[in-house]
């Protein structure tokens, strides 16, 4: 769905429209392909549904666990949990609480993320078993099974041309895998996401967030850099933009403030930026922000300070409008436009 | 400065000084590793000493990702509770090995110990008293050290701390009982260093040399009598040079692979290792510290990482010592300076939390497969059985059937050993 003429997203612009609140901290949102209703995970082990325009919010229970990866297939949204299960929600289930088509065990642990392919057939999730599987949407049967990972795998995404799909794990290796095969081609480098704390002993890092430009020219793996103290989260945001044809890094996308915590979701917006979003420790204060930056360079050219801490972010269609998934529980609706422009 | 003290057990009375002083090279010959190592002669020193191994999870362990288990509840976490060898206990999914060793161990989930500060905490779970500015406790290492005392026969310290990251003591753990109670620390629980004596220097000049200090020490301490005290001096030479001559203990590579993998590849693997060999050669207390459980931000993740450290080797250890028969003379105690907040905060981390958590204890004196206390079903308070950190310090003593009542008698005054106002955990003991 694509903006009406005459109106053009201008992060410059970025403002907080709306706000729908949950009494649970969130970990995923997505706004359906319809651009009606805003879906997020909760760690009260719920799927949330808000229509945006009424506000009217519907829980979905299921789940026995936190979710956070979300996902559209046809007439379903996909959603993964921390005790490895992949459920299946139908969308035309009317007003009311549907219950899950079906629930699989997608893996052992968490599964961390998921993503489904642009066809709709295929759904592919990565877990703390640090496998990756490859599953039909139709009929929930696994298609493949891609085993490499040595850590948990934190986040998947599919190439726009369907034929590849990626999968990075917490110590920022980013794998590429044919999909028709279920072969491993490659591998990305983001490494930079990833630090053992020799004081602490424990290993910051964590591919937070995975997605292609709509070209697929570019692939973007968001998280946090110049850790220091682990434990303490004192970190800063950043993201590995690599070039897919050579696999090459290109950018290091950094905040331009200062600003303490990972960077937890980012997406390509096609008028040609990338946005992106964090929070912070308590002991930094907290909070949270919105970066923006243009194509392939690094610093964010505008930053917006968000109320409280944001975990994931979703487009919606028109690209007018931005969903963020917030730690204090509300999915909060930011506008991209100026206000006289927005519809 | 110098005490005298009195203890219940005959045989600290043993002086450590004299102990080390009179190996002699033929009796280390007979004692050799390979010979102690075996399973047989590991069960008759079962039966002639007690032992500890205290694993300290530093930084503070979150109850809620370990012993008590909160599925389901708003500050329960992601994970999920996995069923144990003891029929009803459950255990968090991040313990899958130390699940299937769950009827040796003693659950505690009811510490309420009241100081959610790092060193103040320590010092608190270490001494069984608040920090008192005006009298320093010996921590749990040199006071069971003390009070166990150390076989004749061994050759290695009898305290001895495997110290990872910077939470160390620093030798402020003795308190009265003087520096030849302090551990030996190995850090990294890496072998002391130097444990080859230099290529340039022969045999008989060293041993020419440690005559040499001999003689030098007799004569400065016979023209101060009753003022030198030379003792904790000349232990540290003895203790290096039985070391070197102990640096195969050290080298576990050298322990078969099969049971090497069953400790797993990490370093608190390779220090669980350790710690078993130390105590199979007799060495008193051992402590390993498993370093850092302070996860203030994503707390699921780190203790992701470090229970997956932590559970394997922890698992190898504890059904080694039992199929060795020691863990029936060996006091294990698992435990941090406090537990850690329900609440999960924003940046998904837990904070600091002593009202209500957990520890685990397990061997010598103790009941196996027991659940003591209950807390609340979002884990803030305890509502059955609070036991206190006295109380605790108390049951370890009674444990390794010593009497915590007693006192220490330090330059003719009575310091009680244990808090007073306290008693033991009289459920737990066997």
């Amino acid at each position: 769905m694509d903006a009406p003429a005459g109106i053009k997203a201008e992060p410059t612009q970025a403002r907080l429209a709306r706000e729908y609140k949950h009494t649970s901290p969130l970990l995923g949102c997505r706004v359906d392909p319809s651009g009606k209703c805003v879906f997020a995970g909760a760690q009260d082990n719920r799927v949330l549904r808000w229509e945006l325009e009424t506000g009217k919010k519907t829980a979905l229970s299921g789940h026995k666990s936190w979710v956070r990866g979300l996902a559209f297939a046809g007439k379903y949204l996909l959603s993964g949990d921390y005790h490895g299960r992949l459920l299946w929600w139908p969308l035309d289930a009317g007003d009311g609480a549907p219950e899950p088509a079906r629930n699989i065990e997608a893996h052992a642990g968490a599964l961390q993320a998921l993503a489904v392919s642009p066809n709709g057939q295929l759904v592919t999730t990565g877990g703390n078993d640090g496998v990756v599987r490859l599953w039909s949407v139709a009929d929930g049967t696994l298609v493949h099974e891609l085993p490499g990972h040595e850590e948990p795998v934190w986040n998947v995404a599919f190439h726009p041309d369907g034929k590849q799909l990626v999968s990075a794990d917490h110590k920022g290796v980013v794998k590429v895998w044919d999909v028709a095969g279920g072969k491993a081609r490659r591998d990305l480098d983001a490494s930079a996401l990833y630090k053992y704390d020799t004081k602490f002993r424990a290993a910051g890092g964590g591919v937070r967030s995975l997605v292609f430009s709509a070209d697929g020219s570019r692939l973007l793996a968001a998280g946090a850099i110049n850790w220091t103290n682990t434990l303490g989260g004192i970190c800063n945001p950043g993201a590995v933009l690599f070039d897919w044809a050579s696999g090459k890094q290109v950018q290091l996308l950094l905040a331009k403030e200062a600003f303490t915590g990972p960077m937890w979701g980012a997406a390509w917006h096609s008028a040609g930026f990338w946005v992106g979003t964090g929070l912070g420790p308590a002991v930094a204060g907290g909070g949270g922000a919105l970066w923006f930056w243009k194509g392939d360079q690094g610093p964010a050219f505008h930053t917006v300070k968000l109320p409280q801490g944001g975990r994931d972010l979703s487009l919606l269609p028109d690209g007018l409008r931005l969903a963020v998934a917030h730690a204090d529980g509300a999915v909060r609706l930011y506008d991209l436009a100026a206000k006289a422009a927005m519809p | 400065m110098t005490h005298s003290s009195c203890c219940p057990s005959h045989e600290h009375r043993r002086s450590r000084r004299r102990f080390l002083a009179g190996v002699s090279a033929g009796t280390l010959g007979v004692l050799g590793f390979r010979s102690l190592a075996a399973p047989a002669v590991a069960a008759q020193l079962a039966g002639a000493q007690k032992r500890v191994l205290l694993v300290w999870l530093s930084g503070a362990l979150s109850q809620l990702e370990s012993w008590d288990p909160k599925p389901g509840a708003e500050t329960g976490g992601p994970y999920r509770a996995i069923p144990t060898m003891v029929p009803g206990l459950h255990i968090s999914e991040l313990l899958p090995h130390t699940a299937r060793q769950a009827h040796r161990l003693a659950v505690l989930r009811s510490a309420s110990t009241g100081v959610a500060d790092h060193v103040l905490g320590r010092t608190l779970m270490q001494t069984g008293r608040r920090l008192d500015p005006a009298q320093s406790y010996p921590h749990l290492g040199p006071a069971l050290f003390h009070a166990l005392g150390h076989p004749r026969e061994s050759p290695l310290p009898g305290h001895v701390h495997m110290l990872t990251g910077d939470f160390g003591d620093a030798g402020r753990e003795v308190a009265f009982l003087g520096p030849e109670r302090a551990a030996l620390v190995l850090p990294e629980g890496k072998p002391p260093a130097n444990l080859h004596r230099p290529g340039d220097i022969s045999a008989q000049a060293d041993q020419q040399r440690r005559e040499l200090r001999d003689r030098l020490d007799n004569q400065f301490r016979q023209k101060r009598p009753g003022v030198a005290d030379t003792k904790a001096y000349a232990l540290s030479f003895d203790q290096a040079a039985q070391l070197m001559q102990q640096r195969q203990l050290f080298d576990t590579d050298g322990e078969p692979t099969r049971s090497r993998d069953r400790y797993g590849s990490t370093d608190f693997g390779r220090q669980c290792l350790l710690a078993r060999r130390l105590l199979e050669r007799g060495v008193t207390f051992v402590e390993v510290t498993h370093a850092n459980y302070d996860s203030h931000t994503d707390n699921f993740e780190f203790h992701r990482q470090k229970l997956g450290e932590f559970d394997q080797p922890f698992a190898a250890l504890i059904d080694d010592l039992h199929q060795r028969g020691l863990l029936a003379s060996t006091l294990v105690v698992v435990m941090s300076e406090f537990g850690r907040t329900p609440k999960i905060n924003l940046a998904l981390g837990r904070d600091h939390w002593a009202a209500a958590w957990s520890l685990v204890a397990a061997g010598c004196g103790l009941r196996g497969g027991v659940v003591l206390g209950k807390t609340n079903a979002d884990g803030t308070a305890v509502t059955e059985r609070p036991v206190s950190a006295g109380q605790l310090f108390h049951t370890w003593f009674r444990a390794l059937g010593l009497n915590p009542t007693e006192n220490y008698r330090v330059n003719e005054r009575p310091i009680p050993v244990a808090d007073p106002n306290a008693t033991a955990i009289q459920e737990i003991l066997a």
